[in-house]
């Protein structure tokens, strides 16, 4: 067990899967409440490229999202989002925005859903007053219908932040050191200790996950809005 | 949705049109704009040469490497569905069953692999045949890829059934019962049928969450389109144009498999078919609220 978790790096993989969590949680949000405005305005143009990014990114399995992050956006566009000299090896901290840029841009389509989704609990007469009292659709949009739509989203946006944390493990396919990468290493170079390494990793999962739902369901009641 | 978008703004009037025009024509410069530098940055790389993407198009690219990785996709995709739902039904029907023993065996799968994260079932099922050796070497990458798939989405679509009947009117198991069914006779006969017609729409749309995640096999290099466009792009040196042909072929797919579900559930209202409104996951409380994986969340792949 010591093996695992120090020799073959398994406590930083998890430190790893919590850093990829955080930030593409972070990113996804902002880029999927950015869509979902999109999807409700009142331009044609707009909701129709909200719609299109969400069925292109929904549909693409994340495997090939994050190879085209490595491939595409560093191979092709030569874009860097690392230091030449930054401190981790330019590689692998590359690596590891390259992999938040891809869950982040694929989970977004998701809390785009989540967002709409919380939009549909808004009873029709918020927006008729929001409308009626004079207010513009930034502003109804902004003071009336999005901090509602957040609170009615909670059990999706829950979902997503769960199903991200478990996909963040795909991030393995650009070598970025974290879980799966580890699990692959033990059976590569130790696999009398496969076993162990399934186990603990399960656990750190189910550890990671179970509060995030239960939190979920604790907010999803306390934050609902009372009808 | 769309009556309910349209609360959100008044109907334009002529100032509105011309500033909504205006932003329009902003959105649509800057998508250009973008698409433009992309376009300028490939050709710098070379990558807009025409011979890159003939090769990825060729006869030879398709014969060899695109039909033969979509078939493994299937492949893989059509065994994991079938096996996930009869598995599913067994375990759904245990979760709901009156024996404790059977009931808590249920339970304990079904939350721990929703928790599991599907790459890392998948890895360990393919490490684990590779070390037992009990099948030919060939066929292991196989076999890895469907148990991950299997484990996964067995448990989420136990739960799809479970709710379905849990959505199901209350007089549906009590007419089931008094005319002298036993619980598990009124269950097998009476509510999972219901359950399964009335949850048609979720249960295909699971389909595409296992046709994505079956591109998980290419971590253990099974064949499939992913892994195919990888050996296509370095057998024609033009990796990039491979993956963008694999990502259009796997949005035509599961865009089609998305109509179709679209379509089954039109098909069901207008029928009126189904014995109760579709219940979404959220709507049962369940043991573990943690590890939950509803439809609607997002698949890996």
């Amino acid at each position: 067990m010591q093996t695992i978790l120090q020799d073959f790096g398994l406590l930083a993989g998890f430190w790893m899967t919590i850093k990829l969590t955080f930030w593409s949680a972070i990113f996804s949000l902002v880029i999927g409440t950015f869509v979902a405005v999109m999807r409700l305005s009142p331009v044609g143009m707009l909701r129709q490229v909200g719609t299109a990014y969400v069925t292109l990114l929904r549909n693409t399995p994340l495997t090939l999202i994050i190879l085209f992050c490595s491939i595409g956006i560093y191979g092709q566009l030569g874009i860097v989002l690392a230091g030449r000299d930054a401190p981790g090896g330019f590689i692998d901290t590359n690596n590891f925005r390259l992999a938040i840029l891809g869950l982040s841009v694929y989970h977004a389509a998701f809390v785009c859903e989540a967002i709409r989704s919380g939009v549909n609990t808004i009873p029709i007469g918020q927006a008729e007053a929001a409308r009626s009292i004079g207010l513009t659709f930034g502003q109804s949009l902004r003071e009336i219908i999005l901090p509602q739509a957040f609170r009615g989203a909670i059990t999706p946006l829950g979902n997503t932040l769960i199903a991200l944390t478990k996909n963040t493990t795909i991030a393995a396919a650009i070598g970025v050191a974290e879980t799966a990468l580890v699990m692959k290493n033990v059976a590569e170079f130790d696999p009398g200790l496969l076993w162990t390494a399934f186990g603990l990793i399960a656990a750190g999962f189910v550890l990671l996950t179970v509060p995030m739902g239960l939190l979920t369901s604790h907010f999803a009641h306390k934050l609902a809005v009372r009808r | 949705m769309s009556a309910k978008t349209n609360v959100l703004f008044d109907l334009p009037g002529p100032k509105a049109r011309s500033r909504h025009r205006l932003l329009a024509v902003v959105g649509a410069v800057v998508l250009l704009a973008l698409l433009a530098w992309v376009l300028v940055r490939m050709d710098d790389k070379g990558q807009l040469d025409p011979d890159k993407w003939l090769r990825v198009v060729s006869g030879e690219a398709w014969r060899y490497y695109f039909v033969p990785g979509l078939r493994s996709t299937l492949v893989a995709a059509a065994l994991a569905i079938i096996i996930s739902m009869g598995l599913a039904l067994g375990l759904a029907m245990a979760r709901m069953s009156d024996n404790a023993v059977l009931r808590w065996a249920a339970t304990l799968f079904v939350e721990f692999f929703r928790g599991v994260p599907v790459l890392i079932m998948m890895l360990f099922a393919f490490y684990f045949l590779v070390m037992m050796g009990w099948f030919p070497s060939d066929v292991n990458p196989l076999i890895g890829t469907v148990t991950g798939l299997v484990a996964y989405n067995s448990s989420v679509l136990a739960e799809v059934i479970r709710n379905g009947v849990a959505s199901l009117p209350a007089g549906q198991r009590e007419a089931g019962l008094s005319i002298g069914l036993s619980p598990s006779q009124t269950r097998r006969m009476i509510l999972v049928p219901q359950s399964l017609t009335a949850m048609m729409p979720s249960l295909v749309s699971q389909v595409i969450v296992i046709t994505k995640d079956s591109a998980l096999g290419y971590m253990i290099l099974y064949p499939e389109l992913v892994t195919s466009a990888r050996r296509l792009g370095s057998w024609a040196g033009a990796p990039f144009q491979a993956y963008v042909i694999a990502a259009v072929i796997f949005i035509i797919v599961n865009y089609g498999i998305d109509r179709l579900a679209r379509w089954v559930e039109t098909l069901q209202r207008r029928r009126g078919r189904s014995a109760g409104p579709i219940a979404d996951a959220e709507d049962v409380p369940m043991v573990g609220a943690g590890v939950r994986g509803t439809v609607n969340a997002p698949a890996g792949g």
